[in-house]
């Protein structure tokens, strides 16, 4: 079924582009838009994270998969600011986020969600939405004095709002609290919410957690939405048939490090992935080697 | 028992000076923790501002009263900064935990003789409020309205003032709260991660709704220090804090209406049961059945019993207060 489904322009350019790329971790793609560069992170004696080389590739989705406690969380939130690492570099589109702090990151055009759905209980869901939108004026306190600075603004951002919660099947509950809706609809509002901000890469923590069957398919085609409207997407996942269904690329990590890199045909045939996951090797590090 | 005159002070409450200064104190701890969710357990410190601000022009300064605005603004500012760097970065309790430190912290500088040249020590500051005497229209001898609604010409002075503030103020929050400030804000309350992610600047704003709630607080103590004509330490205690916050509460926490009905309601049950006590001790111990139940000089100790009983009464079966939205209180719990 997979060799069938139509592709579009985009996601067969970033299939092309990554064609050529090899399948070793750490590799250099050609138009990185993220790039990280000996990223670590210790948690008291633990290591979480200890990332020597990553690329995204532009116009891609790339998963980003790995056993419980891989550190894959870790990782989205130092590159997002929400954690600093104890050293490491890492740039978007070419510019340094070592010290630019979270708020900043979504307004450069890097957006994320969260693995424990963050939908803001109490506000309605066009509000979450209208939220998510940036440089607003009214966002400013004396602005928000004085409607007449803001209303034409907020008239456009409602419509852009209405517009994503029509796209995202959610314009029946416009007007309800955010609370009140299913698990599944939440992860659907909080996808809608991050594309208000305009990025160019969207970072998705487990955005299947706890979602059904049958949204979890719409959920595939959003995503796939996002890469073919010219938007990078990076996810983390554990479903691996959903991993294989919709990414470009996945980079494997085990133990904080990135093990293994490629397409998702290759990483399901690769030997040290299926050992990080089923543990062939128990009690020995994952990194030493089918040789060890 | 003269059921009469209960129900006339009673209603008088509900209108005095007191619930005006109480209403104040609860519409900028409504912007700070009704809707921000920063737990701000030291308004009276905010307000302790606003009063020192205007008992310094005459005490230390030596300029007019008028000036007493600009001067409580900048010690509202700075105290807002010296609580809100360290504490705003971290979790809601830590606020609390300084805040109410805070609050103590002025009232003793205040009232300390090191620092009596300046606040007055433990005797506060009198005479500074000629200016605002002076502007009143009404004559300061006479009695105005009737009963219940009987106030001296400076009280009725006080009051209008102070609830035309409420008036201004409520409508200023209430265009906040409307506008896109108050939705960072509020989703703020729910969830700083969430709002971070989208770009905004947590940090600042939770500061300027401290400051904002803060100014609010400060005209609070201002309008009370004119209507006693006074500035005293004690005055701006920790009880003061947790009345306006109780009275909040009351009212229904994140509602413009709540904040201001809240504290008139407060006020109203205060000196209601008050009354009703001495009416029911002045001429003997009440008693059942020979079973002393209680006399005069318990009436004040009891009658905070009996508010703090219809606190815990209101928080069982109407935890949302008497505006709060009862669907918003259920989305709590998921």
């Amino acid at each position: 079924m997979d060799a069938e489904r139509s592709y579009s322009e985009l996601a067969v350019r970033a299939r092309a582009a990554l064609a050529s790329v090899q399948a070793s971790p750490g590799v250099a793609k050609p138009d990185p838009i993220l790039h990280a560069e000996k990223v670590k992170r210790n948690f008291g004696g633990v290591t979480a994270v200890d990332v020597d080389h990553l690329e995204i590739q532009r116009g891609s989705i790339t998963a980003l998969i790995g056993p419980n406690g891989a550190g894959k969380t870790t990782l989205f939130n130092l590159l997002t600011g929400f954690d600093a690492p104890d050293n490491g570099e890492w740039m978007f589109d070419g510019k340094s986020l070592k010290k630019v702090v979270a708020h900043k990151t979504a307004s450069l055009g890097m957006v994320r969600t969260f693995q424990l759905t963050k939908s803001l209980t109490k506000l309605s869901v066009i509000e979450n939405m209208k939220l998510g939108a940036t440089h607003q004026a009214g966002e400013k306190w004396w602005n928000g004095l004085l409607p007449f600075r803001y209303r034409k603004q907020e008239a456009i951002i409602e419509r852009r709002a209405d517009e994503l919660l029509k796209r995202f099947k959610l314009d029946h509950m416009r007007d309800q609290y955010a609370g009140t809706l299913s698990g599944g609809q939440r992860k659907l509002l909080e996808m809608a919410r991050a594309l208000m901000t305009n990025p160019r890469l969207v970072m998705l923590d487990e955005p299947m957690a706890g979602v059904n069957p049958a949204l979890k398919q719409s959920l595939n085609e959003h995503i796939r939405g996002l890469r073919d409207d010219g938007m990078t997407v990076l996810f983390v996942e554990h479903d691996m048939d959903m991993v294989h269904d919709i990414s470009d690329w996945v980079v494997v990590m085990a133990e904080g490090k990135i093990i293994a890199e490629g397409t998702p045909d290759q990483i399901s045939a690769n030997p040290a992935v299926i050992e990080a996951y089923l543990g062939s090797h128990q009690g020995k590090s994952l990194l030493e080697g089918e040789g060890a | 028992m003269d059921i009469i005159k209960i129900l006339e002070n009673t209603v008088a409450a509900f209108f005095g000076i007191d619930a005006a200064y109480f209403a104040l104190a609860a519409i900028g701890l409504n912007i700070q923790f009704g809707y921000t969710g920063l737990l701000n357990f030291g308004q009276s410190a905010f307000m302790a501002c606003g009063a020192y601000g205007l008992g310094m022009t005459s005490q230390y300064f030596g300029v007019g009263m008028w000036w007493g605005i600009l001067i409580a603004l900048a010690l509202v500012i700075i105290l807002g900064l010296l609580v809100g760097i360290p504490t705003l970065r971290l979790r809601a309790d830590y606020l609390a935990i300084v805040t109410i430190a805070t609050a103590e912290i002025v009232r003793l500088v205040v009232r300390s003789v090191r620092f009596k040249q300046y606040f007055g020590g433990s005797d506060g500051i009198n005479s500074f409020s000629t200016s605002f005497r002076n502007l009143s229209p009404f004559d300061p001898g006479a009695q105005y309205g009737i009963r219940p609604f009987q106030y001296s010409g400076y009280s009725l002075w006080t009051m209008i003032v102070g609830w035309t503030l409420v008036a201004f103020f409520s409508f200023l929050v209430y265009m906040l709260m409307k506008s896109p400030w108050g939705r960072v804000v509020k989703a703020i309350r729910e969830d700083e991660d969430a709002v971070r992610s989208l770009g905004k600047n947590v940090y600042s704003y939770k500061m300027q709704s401290l400051i904002i709630g803060g100014v609010v607080g400060m005209f609070s103590g201002m309008i009370f220090a004119l209507d006693r004509g006074s500035v005293q330490p004690d005055n701006y205690s920790r009880d003061v804090t947790f009345y306006v916050l109780t009275a909040l509460v009351l009212g229904g926490v994140a509602k413009v209406r709540g904040s201001v009905i809240g504290p008139m309601m407060f006020w109203g049950l205060y000196v209601f049961s008050d009354n009703f006590l001495r009416e029911l001790t002045k001429d003997r111990p009440f008693e059942i059945f020979g079973f002393g139940i209680i006399q005069k000089a318990q009436v004040g100790p009891v009658n905070y019993m009996l508010i703090g009983l219809g606190l815990m009464l209101l928080m069982t079966f109407r935890p949302q207060g008497v505006f709060g939205s009862k669907e918003e209180m259920a989305l709590d719990g998921r």
